[in-house]
């Protein structure tokens, strides 16, 4: 197959602790290897940084509740569209862009790997449907499951075990990727319009609490030895004062230890942890947490993040978290969209525009740099917008601005039109911390790969590796004359390669390459008690039967990658 | 003869679906869609028999169908013409801007048409299409 | 001696049952009957292998006869006829799967076509209005698991949906329904006595094409502000009747026909039932969901929006996707005589548009891709026939609350026939070579 080198580049590779030398990355057979014969294609990367393709662990990118986005909001298109072009389908969409401009908006900017935030598993039809509509990067989806009723059910009676079966069943029947949590307990009061505020309000009817859903459900997730861990968006996202629930949902993780063949350290993923570090009583006195909240993460190692930056953008949100879109449209009276889904989850989506004008948002802003800043290992904190809530991925270029130039972030601090409520509000200001390209390799590439279980796979340029490998028109050896000069570089590359396949030259698809699937196949004992309370609530409750529930034929994933994990010894 | 003036509205029957899938070309066709259904006090006013082919006009066309009594009445005033060819010889066709035709509530006038045939599906829309009546 | 295939999938309406069992030979090779589906989609499964199917495509002589060609030749006339077009319409899909939905969108991208669906007919306002106001729904297990309170409103499921009532909506005894339809208070809006309206509890007979009104009636009346004695023709306590029964429910649905898309108000209709939902939201838990004719334009919208970005009407004439119903709209475009070939698959305008649209099909070049013979067949001037979706080929499909169920393959279809996707695959790849496309 084919072979390339890319010379002289300027490497960031924290796989393998390189700081920026000067060093060549060779690929062949799709793979990254030491060396390659004389008649490997040159690339050129002089005077250009090198590093691994980017992974994204947490988006909106795929699924039910973006398509109700895209389809309820034909706004969102307007001045967006691409033309089809060569091998470009043609494009629309801003905040929700359509699945060709998702994968093709991603890959120029050295994104290849990228993980769909939630699927309502009654859905993975769907969802696999735009996963193989959305070209280029590799993608997995994460399966709900801290509103699932089998689930409830069964760590209500402390089975985990049990639960760990159930788990393995729904990760095999939606070719799902982990174990996701969002707004535990509270989306299925949600049925009722009720929800649950704190780690302790128990759900209506189960009766248990979130928090005794989050601990089941790490013990599950540990007692497989899953390559990722519980992926958790804590109870009360967005409002005033919700830093505390998410202090004590992180206390949940005390003295767990992760358990696996994959390389992961961590127990708990908190994900977009900026919605959920506000402090204050009401929207007046809205100030940032952020400094209790990293100080929590920082001390306690078992324990990954993401930000989940605001960008300052008229966006969409869209979550799970169906009562908290409720209580958005109520704030902002902007169109809301909600599905419930039976047994299993909820979704709800309302647009929103980040006004750097109010206060509020522009806090917002603050706390998501401000959460980056202060982590102390960047292995743990990863750079995110939650897309598309705090704003679209095709920002993130504009993010890594902020964070590696004090410059650039102040001047957009200092020029907000209530500034000194909004400095006074956060501790930005005051923050001179830039990240260096080495720290962004880890927060966007290295890191997150290995919070997912993928730290062999990709995230790095060791030899072994999958050939991801993205190259910017971004030479560190040169003093900075322009921080735009960051987020222009970032925003197209001048070479991705996908599974050693070149897909973009010069910020333009070259190729489509050839998507995987990534999906976990675990294996466990037989339960015979869990098969039986599946297929008695598939007659019973669920509105399909089981067996077309389970259908997910090669239509859908045509070119599937199982991490095979053996849970049959535990 | 009398002519009586009716509230319009078209759409679906288990009839309907059964015979469309039976193929629209067939009798069975006509028979579940070439009907008008009338109100009791509405085949009064008309002074006819039920089962009597009737024409219906509208400002949009016109058309030959059998005048039934209503299964799902009472409802004066208002006929009923499952969905399908023969309605749509005679609904609105005017979207309004919307992108949807006007196919509820369309003023339209029924008069005795005892020895009109009844058309079959898809020879009614050739026909219409050819300009004939 | 007979083999029973189980979780078929009826390939009808929006309802989407998937609890079929047909029974075939033992050899495969012919339906003998099928168990669990309504009268409609029991004669979809036995009427599909009549023996006066027609089997091979045709294409219409001068004089009013049919030619049979091969499939080959028919893909070459239909590719010659899209990729020579300056504005084809691309209409239908509803009753194709989304494999086949997806290849018909290339060539759609490829020819600049404007692609539409029988939403154009059905929910296209309902679309409009959500996305004007949004949209609180759920799955239908939800309705049959949570919901106390039904509202049928300008829809008739005894006839349209026939086993949604039964399946979903009133009878079953869900996890917190135990008592069925005992659990249940139905309310019906309907300018008739249907046979839907005979089961309520509360039926309001409002006058036709007053729904706006009524809808408007009922915010009020939730509110508890003053009304007039009558609106649409109903008494103001029937009014408050019908929504103290919403607000004391426990969770409750509107469900929603052409009675209030396709009424004058359209999708102003839709706009105010989904303001009435979205009110009642501060009482309690409520939703509202369009019942979706056809058993995949749900699924055509998904994919259209996914692909392009809009759920139908999309208009690709200038190289990029554009939406404006009324404008990009099937109906509209051809009244206004705008379209110079049509392509349709999966549905059946001949018998469905207004005339007047009909008309305009029949005038231009046109290729009708159907299993039946039917109005629009009989007005083009190629007719294609294919397998039947959900009987001789599975593929995926959305149900009416967009829940995804992959159709199964029960037969095959006649020796020789092609499914909608390998004719589409065929079609693609001409016009790929047509527009110089690698």
């Amino acid at each position: 197959m084919a072979e390339y080198i890319i010379k002289n580049g300027f490497v960031f590779d924290p796989v393998q602790g390189i700081k920026g030398e000067k060093s060549d990355v060779a690929i062949k057979d799709g793979k990254i290897v030491k060396d390659v014969s004389k008649s490997a294609k040159v690339i050129d990367a002089a005077g250009k940084t090198v590093m691994a393709g980017a992974v994204e662990i947490h988006a909106h990118i795929a699924g039910p509740k973006v398509n109700l986005g895209r389809i309820y909001r034909p706004e969102d298109k307007l001045f967006t569209c691409t033309p089809t072009k060569g091998i470009e389908r043609t494009g629309s969409g801003n905040s929700i862009p359509s699945t060709f401009k998702t994968g093709y908006e991603y890959a120029k900017m050295g994104y290849t790997t990228c993980m769909e935030a939630a699927m309502p598993p009654m859905f993975s039809r769907h969802v696999h449907e735009e996963i193989r509509d959305t070209p280029i990067i590799d993608e997995g989806a994460f399966p709900v499951f801290g509103n699932n009723w089998f689930v409830m059910e069964y760590l209500k009676n402390n089975e985990v075990e049990n639960t760990a079966a159930y788990i393995a069943w729904l990760l095999r029947a939606t070719k799902g990727y982990a174990v996701k949590v969002v707004n535990p307990g509270g989306t299925e009061a949600w049925g009722w319009g009720l929800n649950c505020l704190s780690i302790n309000d128990p759900v209506p009817y189960f009766d248990i609490t979130p928090a005794e859903i989050v601990k089941g459900l790490i013990e599950a997730n540990e007692y497989l030895g899953l390559p990722h861990s519980m992926h958790i968006h804590p109870n009360n996202l967005g409002n005033p004062g919700c830093y505390q629930t998410t202090l004590d949902t992180l206390n949940l993780a005390e003295g767990y230890k992760a358990k696996n063949k994959f390389g992961r350290e961590q127990v708990m993923h908190i994900t977009h942890m900026q919605f959920h570090s506000y402090g204050g009583e009401n929207w007046g006195n809205f100030e940032s947490k952020a400094t209790e909240i990293m100080n929590y993460v920082n001390s306690h190692k078992n324990l990954t993040m993401d930000t989940g930056n605001v960008t300052l953008d008229e966006t969409t949100t869209m979550t799970a978290d169906g009562p908290f879109e409720h209580h958005l449209t109520g704030l902002n009276h902007l169109k809301w969209a909600n599905c419930d889904v039976e047994l299993e989850t909820a979704a709800g989506v309302v647009p929103y525009i980040y006004s750097p004008d109010i206060k509020v948002c522009a806090i917002q802003w603050s706390i998501g740099l401000e959460l980056a800043l202060l982590a102390k290992d960047p292995m743990r904190c990863f750079i995110t917008t939650d897309h598309p809530n705090a704003g679209p991925f095709t920002r993130y270029p504009r993010v890594f601005k902020w964070l590696m130039s004090k410059k650039a972030r102040d001047e957009r601090l200092n020029t907000f039109k209530n500034a000194d409520k909004v400095i006074a509000a956060s501790t930005l200001g005051s923050i001179d911390r830039e990240i260096t390209l080495y720290e962004l390799a880890q927060m966007t590439r290295a890191g997150p790969a290995k919070s997912l279980g993928l730290a062999n796979i990709c995230g790095g340029l060791k030899p072994g590796m999958d050939a991801d490998v993205a190259v910017y028109d971004f030479n560190p050896d040169k003093p900075l004359a322009d921080p735009e000069m960051i987020e222009t570089a970032f925003s197209r590359a001048a070479y991705v390669f996908k599974s050693g396949v070149q897909v973009v030259t010069h910020g333009d698809i070259v190729s489509i390459g050839n998507k995987r699937t990534l999906w976990v196949d675990v294996k466990v004992n037989d339960n015979p008690q869990v098969m039986r309370d599946i297929k008695e609530k598939f007659l019973k409750y669920y509105s399909m039967t089981q067996a077309n529930y389970e259908s997910l034929g090669h239509h859908f994933v045509p070119n599937p990658f199982a991490l095979e994990v053996d849970a049959t010894q535990v | 003869m009398a002519k009586i003036t009716l509230n319009l509205i078209s759409g679906r029957t288990i009839s309907q679906g059964v015979a469309m899938e039976g193929g629209k070309e067939k009798d069975l066709y006509r028979k579940a869609c070439g009907i008008i259904e009338m109100d009791d006090a509405d085949f009064k006013k008309l002074g006819c028999w039920k089962n009597t082919n009737v024409r219906v006009t509208s400002p949009y066309g016109t058309v030959i169908v059998k005048a039934q009594e209503t299964s799902q009445g009472p409802h004066p005033g208002v006929g009923f013409i499952p969905m399908g060819p023969w309605a749509n010889l005679i609904v609105n066709p005017n979207t309004y801007s919307t992108g949807m035709p006007t196919f509820k509530g369309v003023p339209v006038e029924v008069e005795v048409a005892m020895d009109q045939p009844i058309l079959l599906g898809v020879e009614l829309v050739q026909k219409a299409c050819r300009g004939e009546s | 001696m007979t083999k029973s295939v189980t979780d078929v999938v009826c390939p009808f309406c929006g309802t989407l049952c998937d609890d079929l069992e047909v029974t075939v030979t033992d050899d495969g090779k012919q339906i003998l009957d099928v168990y669990n589906a309504c009268a409609i989609g029991a004669e979809k499964f036995l009427h599909s292998q009549a023996k006066d199917r027609i089997t091979r495509p045709r294409l219409q002589q001068p004089d009013g006869t049919w030619k049979e060609i091969s499939y080959d030749e028919a893909a070459d006339y239909t590719a010659k006829m899209l990729a020579g077009a300056k504005k084809p319409l691309m209409y239908g899909w509803s009753s194709v799967n989304c494999e086949a939905q997806s290849v018909g969108n290339e060539i759609a991208e490829m020819c600049r076509a404007c692609v539409d669906n029988t939403a154009a007919v059905c929910h296209g306002t309902t679309l409009i209005a959500v996305q004007d106001i949004g949209l609180p729904t759920c799955t239908l297990g939800e309705v049959k698991n949570r919901a106390d309170t039904i509202i049928f409103w300008g829809c008739n499921p005894c006839h349209a949906h026939p086993r949604h009532m039964s399946r979903y909506s009133i009878f079953p005894r869900g996890f917190f329904t135990g008592k069925g339809h005992k659990s249940r208070k139905l309310v019906v809006v309907d300018p008739r006595v249907t046979d839907t309206a005979k089961m309520a509890d509360i039926h309001l007979q409002v006058t036709q094409g007053q729904d706006y009104e009524l809808l408007n009636a009922f915010r009020v009346a939730i509110r508890g502000e003053w009304l007039p004695d009558v609106v649409a023709g109903i008494p103001k306590e029937k009014i408050i009747e019908a929504t103290n029964v919403m607000k004391a429910g426990r969770f409750g649905i509107i469900f929603f026909g052409m009675g209030v898309t396709q009424s004058l108000g359209k999708n102003h209709n839709i706009d105010e039932a989904i303001a009435v939902t979205k009110d009642l939201n501060e009482y309690t838990k409520f939703s509202i969901m369009p019942m979706r004719g056809h058993y995949n334009v749900t699924g055509s919208g998904e994919v259209l929006a996914w692909q392009f970005g809009y759920p139908y009407s999309v208009d690709l004439t200038r190289g990029f996707p554009r939406y404006n119903p009324g404008d990009t709209s099937s109906i509209d475009l051809l009244n206004r005589g705008e379209i110079d070939a049509a392509f349709v698959i999966g549905s059946d305008p001949g018998a469905h548009f207004p005339i007047s649209a009909v008309k305009k099909i029949s005038q231009v070049n046109s290729v009708c891709v159907d299993p039946h013979i039917t109005p629009t067949s009989g007005v083009s001037k190629l007719h294609v026939p294919v397998a039947f979706n959900g009987v001789e080929t599975g593929g995926n499909a959305y149900r009416m609350d967009n829940v995804p169920i992959d159709c199964r393959k029960v037969v095959d279809a006649p020796e020789g026939m092609l499914t909608d996707e390998q004719f589409l695959v065929m079609v693609r790849d001409r016009v790929k070579k047509l527009k110089g496309v690698a």
